[in-house]
């Protein structure tokens, strides 16, 4: 949005200088106000930057545990004895009519095309399942995701979090993830699929799409699983002895891993949107200094113009003399 | 042979190293766990992890809740909450044992009763694993 005005000043001048030029005050008081401008983004950019940072550390800090629960329930699911009662968040309930969407934006804009392309994804998404005949139910979190997609889809719209504070922590995906699996177990949805910007690096952040429900086996912890395997014949796929029974570590394992998955999400997002934030913020600011520049030189050659006229008027009124 | 041993919070790896033995709070029991132990997921008891490195205890981690994993070679533990039993503070935990019992008090239904039972359970059983 800055940038953009930034840019809409930057032309003005030069339609101007066709029909009437601007006077010196026109351009002390653009400088001033590109300056001012500069003055935030550039302010902003340093939040960002600092904020990114930690933002960097949690997700780093919880990567661990995510993988090995993914791990387990991979190791899980596929060592299941037959008989062993389904559990259906890992399996799937066999039905896949109607999906449940989780977008995950952020609160606030200014963070270039951040949560647009999550949206964008999200319409995507949605209208591909809908030409397919299925249902879609829509569960958003973050503020701006949530007033997008409320515009088209405020009927499928079945929950919503618009604030989820500045510290992502554990707490608020476990009573999201709640939520979620509740709403599964009242039969609202058959399948879950969470949309979030992935943190790639601060410049790069990638949309993607994850299965919660049912539970969706990942290729990096597969190929994982098989260099571990390579190097332990004894790590190989055994039957696991379970304590208490296998249905007890299965129902509280298998939404315990749904929370997991969005604490992941939400945290690669948060650092995804400080991310987009601090690189839209520095682009604000070097189009703001490359204005100053314009309007600085548009600004002295006025002023040149101004003194040549002024001394030319006194040399011919000399010479009249 | 070592057993690689890890202990995973959602927020952090507390513990990742190779150890002799290591004995787990199970739900059902204690069980010590050595190199080559027949692979088993066991739920977890609010209790201490101790690390053994020849033949003595050289860590103790409190844990809430949560999973160890056992295969023939790794020890895993997913933690729901986890500390280095040296680094908790018995004042602070007598005040949230404090606490845990007046939420128990005034608790009227049943998943805020259960929830503070259970913080009741796991601030009891800190204390006791700071005076061990």
């Amino acid at each position: 949005m800055l940038s953009l005005t930034a840019l809409r000043g930057s032309s003005s001048p030069n339609h101007h200088s066709e029909s009437h030029m601007p006077s010196l005050k026109d351009f002390r008081q653009r400088i001033a106000s590109v300056k001012s401008t500069k003055k935030i983004t550039s302010a902003m950019k340093v939040v960002s930057a600092s904020k990114l940072r930690r933002a960097q550390e949690s997700v780093a800090a919880a990567r661990p545990y995510a993988e090995r629960m993914e791990r387990v329930v991979s190791n899980l699911t596929t060592g299941l004895s037959p008989y062993t009662r389904e559990n259906i968040l890992l399996t799937g309930n066999r039905r896949a009519d109607h999906h449940l969407i989780v977008p995950v934006t952020a609160n606030r804009g200014l963070c270039g095309a951040f949560n647009s392309a999550v949206v964008r994804e999200t319409r995507g998404l949605i209208a591909d399942l809908m030409v397919s005949g299925k249902q879609v139910s829509l569960f958003c979190i973050g503020y701006k995701g949530h007033v997008l997609l409320k515009k088209d889809y405020s009927e499928k719209i079945v929950y919503f979090v618009e604030n989820i504070g500045t510290k992502i922590t554990f707490s608020v995906a476990d009573a999201i993830g709640r939520r979620i699996v509740s709403l599964f177990e009242a039969g609202t949805f058959d399948v879950c699929t969470v949309v979030f910007n992935r943190f790639q690096s601060a410049i790069s952040q990638v949309v993607t799409r994850k299965q919660l429900i049912p539970f969706q086996m990942v290729e990096e912890s597969l190929a994982h699983k098989t260099h571990e395997l390579s190097g332990t014949a004894s790590r190989a796929r055994a039957l696991y002895e379970y304590e208490p029974s296998e249905e007890v570590i299965l129902e509280t394992l298998a939404p315990r891993n749904v929370t997991v998955q969005i604490f992941r999400a939400l945290l690669e997002s948060v650092a995804s949107e400080h991310g987009a934030r601090m690189t839209a913020m520095d682009n604000a600011t070097r189009s703001a200094n490359d204005m100053m520049n314009n309007l600085t030189l548009a600004y002295n050659r006025t002023r040149q113009a101004c003194i040549t006229k002024e001394l030319i008027e006194i040399i011919s009124g000399a010479e009249a003399l | 042979m070592m057993l690689q041993f890890e202990l995973v919070a959602p927020e952090r790896l507390l513990f990742s190293e190779e150890v002799e033995m290591v004995v787990v709070p199970g739900c059902e029991g204690d069980f010590g766990v050595l190199f080559n132990h027949a692979p088993m997921i066991s739920a977890l008891r609010p209790g201490v992890l101790s690390v053994y490195r020849n033949g003595r205890v050289v860590e103790r981690l409190f844990v809430t809740s949560g999973f160890a994993e056992v295969t023939g070679t790794t020890l895993t533990v997913l933690a729901d909450e986890a500390f280095v039993v040296d680094s908790l503070n018995r004042v602070e935990i007598e005040k949230q044992l404090a606490r845990a019992k007046e939420a128990l008090r005034v608790a009227d239904t049943q998943p805020s009763r259960a929830e503070a039972e259970r913080q009741v359970i796991v601030t009891e059983t800190m204390l006791t694993a700071i005076r061990t």
